[in-house]
């Protein structure tokens, strides 16, 4: 318990009379990966929102630990084209960051040499890690990350995660992914939290992929993720990364086509 | 040279010396329709200032201000798009503005409101002018970091314990006093493009914000001097040439880019 950072409890939300979460429970530790899934709509990011005190819930209540350092990296940083700002200057917006700072949080992120760069200028991978290492700048003992690789490609998307993995080694802090794709996600994680209004499942991520209540939710979208793949491959991941020959692992590939 | 036409070059310089850095967030957050309302309802300000008889210049801030409530409030409660609710309020601010003059027994000079009247710029107005522009700047430097943050990325100001909705708030009160401000110098019709024209030249030269308010005010100042140029020697409306030099600056700005 003392290690425990976060404890939210029986969160409920409704809006205009409409249920959007449903009797929540969530509990982050220190030096843990938490990874929230859900599809779109889950209420995946309404809950973040919650967590982060920029949302009152209808019921239920977010206890913190005292004085919690919180580093948030939001779903997509869209800066209008018509302002000029450079990465240094993004960074030091946070907490007027001092430079050293700047340039370590940067070098931590594997980005030191976009430091002068324009924001507009950067690749979509390049900017998701300057929000990562702006969410680093306060040292945070917990950390936020609302899908953390948007807009990445494939490879770019694998590196990130385990950047984040190396993050909770380096800076010792409990982290909340929330991902809307388990396939990569998988092998940095301790436990998944399966969202759709309200908790499907959770626990190990090996554990709830095998959970009726994610097959049901995810089986076919996951399934026909890994379809893509089978063209290229001769073989194919599990679900915590390794590689495995022959079927995938979710077990619900009959009754569904790969045409 | 005359006392009037010094005035007049004080005046004008001044208003554009703020409306460039604050022109800038207008460009930035995409506002120029919001800044065009609140210069529609300056005439409701002036008229109800004139029917209950008190500073025009308060008048109008304040009418700017209960305008730009009523959009918040009304944004929330209508499923209609801003740019339908700014334009219904435009426009209804601007009528019950001409039909509550025509109660007064004021025999005013309605273009002087809607095309500026620098000209006639009394030591009395140079003062307001000069202690409001004097004011709004302390407070748009000391503010400029947080309201750059609230324009950058909303929940992640939020997140990091900026009070958002303040900030906005404010932005909105500096607007609203520029506009009150700006009234004698171009008029309400054209005074959004004193805020706006400016910083659009600019940004292409500009690397950082900060770049880009400094050469907006410049670009302003410019467009007041070779405005009133104009105005003296062809004998043009001086609010009108001010806006025209402004526009002829941008012209050249953008040949000069794309050489």
């Amino acid at each position: 318990m003392t290690n425990s950072l976060l404890q939210a409890q029986n969160i409920s939300l409704a809006i205009d009379g409409k249920q959007i979460l449903q009797n929540i429970n969530l509990q982050i530790d220190a030096k843990r990966i938490v990874t929230l899934i859900g599809p779109n709509g889950a209420g995946k990011t309404t809950l973040v929102k919650i967590v982060l005190g920029l949302l009152a819930p209808s019921a239920g209540k977010v206890n913190l630990r005292n004085n919690l350092r919180i580093g948030y990296m939001p779903q997509r940083l869209h800066v209008d084209n018509s302002m000029p700002i450079s990465v240094q200057k993004f960074l030091h917006l946070a907490v007027r960051a001092k430079p050293e700072l700047i340039e370590k949080v940067l070098d931590e992120v594997k980005a030191a040499h976009l430091l002068h760069s324009q924001i507009h200028s950067l690749s979509g991978g390049e900017l998701q890690r300057v929000l990562l290492a702006r969410s680093l700048i306060q040292d945070p003992e917990l950390l936020v990350l609302d899908e953390p690789v948007q807009g990445v490609d494939i490879n770019g998307q694998a590196e990130l995660y385990a950047l984040i993995a190396s993050i909770r080694d380096s800076h010792q802090c409990g982290i909340l992914i929330v991902s809307h794709d388990l396939h990569l996600v998988m092998s940095a994680t301790d436990e998944v939290i399966c969202l759709n209004q309200h908790v499907c499942c959770h626990g190990h991520p090996e554990q709830v992929s095998n959970d009726p209540a994610y097959l049901e939710l995810f089986g076919k979208k996951q399934a026909a993720s890994l379809a893509v793949y089978a063209h290229h491959h001769n073989h194919s991941h599990s679900l915590d990364g390794e590689v495995v020959n022959g079927e995938a692992l979710n077990g619900d590939h009959s009754g569904h086509d790969h045409g | 040279m005359a006392d009037f036409i010094l005035r007049a070059l004080v005046a004008g310089l001044l208003v554009a010396l703020i409306a460039g850095p604050l022109g800038c967030f207008v460009v930035w957050r995409r506002m120029a329709y919001f800044g065009d309302t609140l210069a529609h309802s300056a005439l409701l300000g002036i008229s109800f200032g004139i029917l209950i008889d008190i500073n025009l210049q308060f008048s109008v801030i304040l009418a700017c201000l209960v305008i730009a409530l009523l959009l918040f409030s009304m944004e929330s409660r209508h499923h209609l798009a801003t740019d339908t609710i700014l334009g219904i309020l435009a426009h209804s601010s601007l009528a019950v503005g001409l039909v509550i003059l025509s109660f007064t027994d004021a025999n005013m000079d309605l273009m002087a409101y809607l095309f500026g009247d620098l000209l006639t710029v009394t030591n009395r107005d140079l003062m307001w002018i000069a202690a409001g522009v004097i004011t709004a700047l302390i407070i748009l430097v000391l503010s400029w970091n947080q309201l750059l943050t609230i324009t950058l990325h909303q929940e992640l100001a939020q997140a990091e314990g900026l009070n958002v909705g303040r900030m906005r708030l404010l932005l909105m009160l500096l607007i609203a006093t520029v506009i009150a401000l700006s009234m004698k110098v171009v008029g309400m019709l054209l005074i959004t493009s004193l805020m706006i024209i400016p910083p659009a030249s600019v940004r292409n030269f500009s690397n950082s914000p900060e770049k880009m308010a400094f050469f907006a005010s410049l670009v302003g100042c410019l467009a007041v001097c070779g405005g009133l140029l104009a105005s003296f020697y062809l004998d043009t409306p001086s609010g009108p040439s001010i806006v025209v030099s402004a526009a002829v600056l941008f012209m050249l700005s953008s040949a000069i880019k794309n050489r």
